[in-house]
C-alpha cells in the first residue's frame, strides 16, 4: 500500500488529535530583560551577552515593554482576553543553557488566553482554539564538538540567552497534518502582518512542534500523547505529522503500546525518531517572580495597541472576494507583501479599474517584474514603478489602446527604469489602433496587395484569413488591435465573398 | 603605627574636619586601614582589606575637597557628607574587579566585572571604600558562623558572636575599623548584628535602596542599608545610596528626603522632638523566650521617651507568630531559585563529575555550606508540586495578614512601634550551631517588617551582663527620615547614660597574637558542632 493510502486507511479507523506549541521570536531591538542588542543569526558566539543575560551573582531583571506589546497585540489579533494585570514567574529547572537555573516565563496568568485562529483547507473552513500566548525568555545554545585534542565537549553560545519568545498554545483542536500546516502558515501570515515577527523558520524565528496522538473513530478519551519537535519548515510540519499518524496507527494495529516521548524530524530520512521518554512529568516549581512587580495592563494602553492593529489576514481576504476576486486570487496577493501593496496601490490610483484586472496584471506582468529586482520604492512598490503609471497601463488594456503582449513591455521597462507608462507608450509606438475607420484603410490595403491569399480565402481555405490579418498588424507595426483587424478582414472578405 | 584617635570620630564629625582641613581622608583612611589591620587577626570581620583603592579613593576625594573648597564655600557644601570617609562593604555588594563572595565557597574565586548600584553611588559620593566585610553565606545565618571564610567575633567579648548575617559589618563598625558599612537585612541581617555588636542599623522601606549588584538571598525581602555608630552617621549612608534605579525594577520611585542630612546636631533639641510623639508597644513582640535583661533594657527605653514626652500605647499585631514560619516558607523558595545560577558552568567554584549532573553535585555539594543546603532543600520542597499550596501560597497569605496588622497599627494613630531587636544578647561561638531554630528565633522580632516590607532600625539602649541590647524602631512604609529622628531623640534623651560612654573592651586589650575566632569557636563548649 502506498504511503498516503496508509494514511487513508489510518484516518478511517483513527482519529488523529494535535496540539500545536509555536515559540515565536517577537521583533525587538533589545533583549526580554537586559539592554543587550538582539543578536543577527550570523552573530560570532557569545557576542551579545552582559552580566544580566549571563546570570552574574546580583544582576536583575527589567522589562522591555516592546515584547510585552507584541504579544498583546498578537493577543487582540486573535480575538484572545487580555488580563488587567499580569506578572512573570519562575520555572525552575537546571541544565547548561539556562544561566539563571530559572527561565522568566508566565505560568497561570498569560498574556492573553482563549483566541482563535480559522484557516482554509480542502475541507473548508477549520477554526483552532488557541489556549494562551504568552512572554518568555530564550536559552542559550549548546554545541557539541570536538575539542583539539579530540575530547567531546559541550560549549554554550549565550548570544541568545534572554531573546525575547512568545509561545502560543492551541487547544487539541487540529484534526489533520493538513489543519497543522495550514494553522502554521496562517499564524505565520497573521504575525508578519501584525508586524510582530519575522517569523522565519529557518532562523529560528518561528518553531513549531506537534503533540499528536490517535483515539479509535468515535471515541472519547485521548490517546497516549507523542511530542514532535525539530520540524524546520512548513513542509516539514505536516510530513512529520501524516508520519506520526502512520507510525502510531501501526503500532496501535499491532497492538504495541505507544510510550509518551519526544520525537524529533529527520527531514532527510523522512521519519521521526525517540529523542526522549518521559518517565514522570516535569516539576517547574514556577512561582511568581520577586524581582519583577506585576504588569498592569490598562485600557488605554490595551485600546492604542487596537487602534494601531492593521487589516488582518482573514479580513482582508474576505474584502477582496468582496470586490470579485476569486479566493485563490485573494490568497495569494494576501500572502505576498509586495503584490499587496501593488493591488492596492494601483486600485487607489485607478478606481474605475476591474480589480479581477488589477489582480491580473499584480500575479502576472507586475509579479514577474517584482521577482526580478530587489529593489523597492517608498511605498514598497517594485524596482522605481509608480501605482499611477501602473493604473494607466491597466486603463489603456482595458480601454483597447495597448495591447496585453505591449502592456507587458510597458510593465518591464516602467518598472526598471521609473519612467511614466505613458511615455513609454509613446516612445515605443504602442499606442493600439482600434479605430475602425483606420484599422479598414490598413486592411484595404492589405488584401489589394495580396490577391492571392484573398482568392485563398475565398476557396474555403481559411489558414489564409490568419496570414492577412498577420500581414495587417505587420503593417500597423503591431499597433492594429488585433481583434477589430480580424473582425475588419472577415467583414471585407464575407462582404465580396461566397455569403 | 598612625595616630588611632581619628578612629573614635562619627562619620558627620569626621565630614566637618576634612571640610575645615583639619583632616585629610588620607590620614582618616590611613588610620582606619591600621585599624582593621591590626584588629582583623582577633575578629576575622574583613574578608579583604583593600588598603591600595582605599588609598587610592582617600587621594580622589583629597583633590575633591581642595577643588570644592577653591571654589568657595558653596562648592565644599554641596559636596555629599560622605566624601573622604572609609565605608566597608558586606561581601555581596559587587565592586567591578573585586571579589564577591557572598561568604560562600562557591564564589571563591570570582571577580565582579561590574559595581552595585550602591557602590556606584558611594564612589559618586566620594567615600572610600575599604575592603569586604565578612558574613553568613548567602545572608542565610544570625550569626556570621556559616561563612566559609571563618567566622566572626564580636568585639564586646570575642568568644561571643556578632550577630548576622552582616556580622562582619556591625563588627567592623564597633571596632572603630570604619565608621559606616554596608549591610543587607533578608529577616534581620542588619538591624540583628546591630544590636548585638552595639551600634545603630537600619533597614530601608523595600525598594528603597536598589539591589542592583547585591548578591540575591530572597528578592522579595532583601534591602541594603547602612551600619552606623550614631543616628546621624546612618542618614548620611542611607541618603548616598537610597534612590530609584532603573536596573531594579522593585526600586521605587519614592524622593530620597533631604532631612536625612539634617538630623539634630543638639541632643536637648532632638529629644524635644518626641514631645507628641505616639509610640505603639506591640505586645507579641515581648514573648516569653526573651532574655529578662533585654526586656528590662527596652523597658528602660520605653520609659525614657514616655518620660521626654511620648505617648506610648500598647498595640496587637495578632499575626506575629505566624511570622518565623511564613518567613522559613518564603525566603528559602526564592533562595532555591536564586541560588540555581551557582552551577560551576560560568563562573566560580567548579568540580567535574562526568556528566552534567555529576558536575552539578560535585560543584554545588562541596561549594555550599550546610545552612544553604537545608535551605535549598526546604524551598524546593515549598515549592514541588502538591505543595505549593500548602507551603508557598499559604506562606503569602500570612505575610498579607501580617502586612495588615501593621497598617493596622499606624493607620490608628501611631507613629512608630517600639520593640526589642533581638531576644537575646550576643552568644557564645558554637552556642546554637546544631540547633537550626534556636537560630531562627533570634529573628523573630525583626523578620515581620521584612514580611511587610516596612523601614525597621536598631539602636542601642544599653548593656545586659556587659553585653549590648538593641532597641527596634519600625514605621510606616518610606518613614526612614522620622525613625532616624527617633532613634536621634533617643541619643539625645540618653546622652548622659553612663553605657553611652563604653566602648568594646576588645578594643583596647586585641592581642594580634592571639587566637583567631575559628581557633575560639574550637576551643569552646560546643565548638565541635563546625
Amino acid at each position: 500500500m502506498s504511503a498516503p493510502a496508509a494514511r487513508a486507511a489510518a484516518l478511517e479507523r483513527y482519529e488523529a488529535v494535535i496540539g500545536i506549541e509555536v515559540h515565536c521570536q517577537v521583533r525587538t531591538a533589545s533583549k526580554m530583560f537586559c539592554a543587550c542588542a538582539v543578536p543577527p543569526p550570523d552573530a560570532a558566539p557569545n557576542t551579545h551577552t552582559c552580566p544580566v543575560c549571563l546570570a552574574l551573582p546580583g544582576t536583575l531583571p527589567t522589562i522591555n515593554r516592546a515584547a510585552v506589546e507584541h504579544v498583546l497585540t498578537t493577543g487582540l489579533a486573535i480575538g484572545a482576553s487580555v488580563p488587567p494585570a499580569t506578572r512573570w514567574d519562575r520555572k525552575n529547572y537546571f541544565y547548561p543553557d539556562l544561566p539563571k537555573g530559572y527561565q522568566i516565563s508566565q505560568y497561570d496568568l498569560p498574556l492573553a488566553a482563549n483566541g482563535s485562529l480559522t484557516v482554509e483547507t480542502s475541507e473548508g473552513p477549520v477554526t483552532i482554539g488557541i489556549t494562551r500566548a504568552h512572554l518568555e525568555e530564550d536559552t542559550a545554545k549548546l554545541i557539541h564538538a570536538a575539542a583539539p585534542d579530540g575530547r567531546r565537549v559541550s560549549l554554550v553560545d549565550f548570544n541568545r540567552a534572554g531573546v525575547p519568545l512568545m509561545e502560543i498554545v492551541t487547544e487539541p483542536d487540529v484534526r489533520s497534518a493538513e489543519q497543522a500546516r495550514r494553522y502554521a502558515e496562517e499564524l505565520r501570515l497573521l504575525l508578519r502582518a501584525i508586524d510582530v515577527s519575522d517569523a522565519e523558520m529557518e532562523n529560528g524565528q518561528l518553531r513549531v512542534e506537534a503533540n499528536v496522538s490517535l483515539r479509535p473513530r468515535g471515541t472519547g478519551p485521548f490517546g497516549t500523547r507523542v511530542e514532535v519537535k525539530n520540524m524546520n519548515s512548513i513542509r516539514a510540519v505536516e510530513r512529520a505529522i501524516d508520519f506520526e499518524i502512520e507510525r502510531q496507527a501501526a503500532a496501535l494495529d499491532g497492538g504495541e503500546p505507544l510510550r509518551q516521548e519526544t520525537r524529533g524530524w529527520d527531514d532527510a530520512a523522512g521519519a521521526t525518531y525517540v529523542m526522549r521518554v518521559k518517565e514522570s512529568s516535569d516539576d517547574y516549581r514556577y512561582f511568581p517572580e520577586p524581582d519583577l512587580p506585576p504588569l498592569v495592563i490598562d485600557a488605554a494602553w490595551l485600546a492604542a495597541l487596537r487602534a494601531a492593529l492593521p487589516e488582518l489576514p482573514a479580513a482582508r481576504r474576505a474584502r477582496y472576494r468582496a470586490l470579485g476576486l476569486p479566493a485563490y486570487d485573494a490568497a495569494v496577493l494576501v500572502n505576498d507583501e509586495g503584490m499587496r501593496v501593488a493591488f492596492e496601490a494601483i486600485l487607489a490610483a485607478g478606481p474605475g479599474l476591474p480589480p479581477k484586472e488589477v489582480a491580473n496584471l499584480v500575479t502576472g506582468d507586475y509579479g514577474r517584474a517584482l521577482n526580478e529586482t530587489a529593489e523597492r520604492t517608498a511605498s514598497g512598490l517594485a524596482g522605481r514603478a509608480d501605482a499611477a503609471s501602473l493604473a494607466h497601463v491597466l486603463g489603456e488594456v482595458v480601454a483597447g489602446r495597448l495591447s496585453r503582449a505591449n502592456a507587458k513591455e510597458v510593465v518591464a521597462e516602467h518598472v526598471v527604469g521609473g519612467r511614466p507608462a505613458a511615455a513609454v507608450i509613446a516612445e515605443r509606438g504602442f499606442a493600439q489602433i482600434s479605430d475602425a475607420d483606420a484599422v479598414g484603410r490598413i486592411v484595404d490595403a492589405v488584401l489589394a496587395a495580396n490577391p492571392a491569399a484573398v482568392a485563398d480565402v475565398r476557396a474555403g481555405r481559411s489558414q489564409a484569413l490568419g496570414f492577412l490579418v498577420g500581414q495587417a498588424m505587420k503593417a500597423s507595426r503591431g499597433q492594429a488591435n488585433a481583434a477589430v483587424v480580424q473582425a475588419a478582414v472577415r467583414e471585407r472578405l464575407g462582404r465580396g465573398g461566397d455569403g | 603605627m598612625p595616630d588611632l584617635a581619628s578612629t573614635r570620630l562619627a562619620a558627620h564629625e569626621m565630614a566637618a574636619r576634612l571640610r575645615a582641613g583639619s583632616v585629610s581622608s588620607r590620614e582618616l583612611t590611613e588610620a582606619h586601614l591600621a585599624a582593621a589591620e591590626a584588629g582583623n587577626h582577633a575578629l576575622n570581620a574583613w574578608l579583604v582589606i583593600d588598603r591600595d583603592a582605599a588609598l587610592a579613593a582617600a587621594a580622589a576625594a583629597d583633590a575633591r575637597i581642595a577643588a570644592a573648597r577653591a571654589d568657595g564655600s558653596a562648592a565644599l557644601a554641596a559636596l555629599h557628607p560622605l566624601c573622604g570617609v572609609p565605608v566597608g562593604l558586606k561581601d555581596l555588594v559587587t565592586v567591578s574587579g573585586g571579589q564577591c563572595t557572598a561568604g560562600s565557597r562557591i564564589l571563591d574565586g570570582y571577580v565582579a566585572p561590574f559595581d552595585a548600584h550602591v557602590t556606584e553611588r558611594l564612589r559618586d559620593a566620594g567615600a572610600v571604600i575599604a575592603g569586604k566585610l565578612n558574613m553568613d553565606e548567602f545572608a542565610m545565618g544570625s550569626s556570621t558562623e556559616h561563612s566559609a571564610y571563618g567566622p566572626t567575633a564580636n568585639p564586646w567579648d570575642l568568644e561571643r558572636v556578632p550577630g548576622g548575617s552582616s556580622g562582619g559589618s556591625a563588627a567592623a563598625v564597633a571596632a572603630r575599623h570604619v565608621p559606616l558599612a554596608i549591610g543587607t537585612d533578608t529577616g534581620g541581617s542588619i538591624r540583628q548584628p546591630a544590636a548585638l555588636c552595639g551600634i545603630v542599623g537600619l533597614k530601608p522601606t523595600y525598594g528603597r535602596v536598589s539591589r542592583y549588584g547585591i548578591v540575591a538571598f530572597a528578592s522579595s525581602l532583601d534591602q541594603v542599608g547602612p551600619l552606623a555608630r550614631d543616628a546621624r552617621d546612618a542618614a548620611l549612608l542611607l541618603h548616598a545610596i537610597a534612590g530609584r534605579d532603573r536596573r531594579d525594577a522593585t526600586s521605587a520611585p519614592v524622593p530620597v528626603p533631604e532631612e536625612l542630612l539634617a538630623l539634630p546636631a543638639s541632643d536637648d533639641e532632638a529629644a524635644a522632638s518626641l514631645r507628641g510623639v505616639r509610640l505603639g508597644l506591640p505586645r507579641e513582640y515581648f514573648v516569653a523566650g526573651m532574655e529578662p535583661g533585654v526586656e528590662a533594657r527596652v523597658r528602660d527605653a520605653v520609659a525614657a521617651f514616655e518620660a521626654a514626652g511620648a505617648t506610648i500605647v500598647d498595640v496587637s499585631l495578632p499575626h506575629t507568630e505566624y511570622g518565623l514560619a511564613a518567613y522559613y516558607i518564603v525566603a528559602p523558595a526564592e533562595a532555591s531559585a536564586n541560588l540555581a545560577r551557582y552551577d560551576g558552568v560560568r563562573y566560580g567554584h567548579a568540580v567535574r563529575g562526568g556528566d552534567v549532573l555529576g558536575s552539578y553535585l560535585a560543584s554545588r555539594g562541596t561549594g555550599f555550606g550546610p545552612e544553604v543546603k537545608r535551605r535549598i532543600m526546604l524551598g524546593t520542597y515549598a515549592l514541588s508540586a502538591g505543595y505549593y499550596d500548602a507551603y508557598y501560597l499559604k506562606a503569602q497569605k500570612v505575610r498579607t495578614l501580617i502586612k495588615g496588622d501593621f497598617d493596622t497599627a499606624f493607620a490608628a494613630g501611631v507613629d512608630a512601634l517600639v520593640a526589642p531587636t533581638s531576644p537575646f544578647v550576643a552568644w557564645p561561638l558554637g552556642a546554637k550551631l546544631a540547633d537550626p531554630v534556636a537560630m531562627y528565633l533570634s529573628d523573630a522580632c525583626t523578620l515581620p517588617v521584612n514580611l511587610a516590607g516596612l523601614p525597621g532600625i536598631s539602636v542601642p539602649c544599653g548593656l545586659s551582663d556587659g553585653l549590648p541590647v538593641g532597641l527596634q524602631l519600625i514605621g510606616p512604609a518610606w518613614s526612614e527620615a522620622r525613625l532616624l529622628a527617633l532613634a536621634r531623640a533617643y541619643e539625645g534623651v540618653t546622652a548622659g547614660a553612663p553605657w553611652r560612654r563604653l566602648e568594646p573592651p576588645g578594643l583596647v586589650a586585641i592581642d594580634p597574637a592571639g587566637p583567631t575566632p575559628a581557633r575560639r569557636a574550637i576551643a569552646l563548649p560546643g565548638g565541635h558542632h563546625r
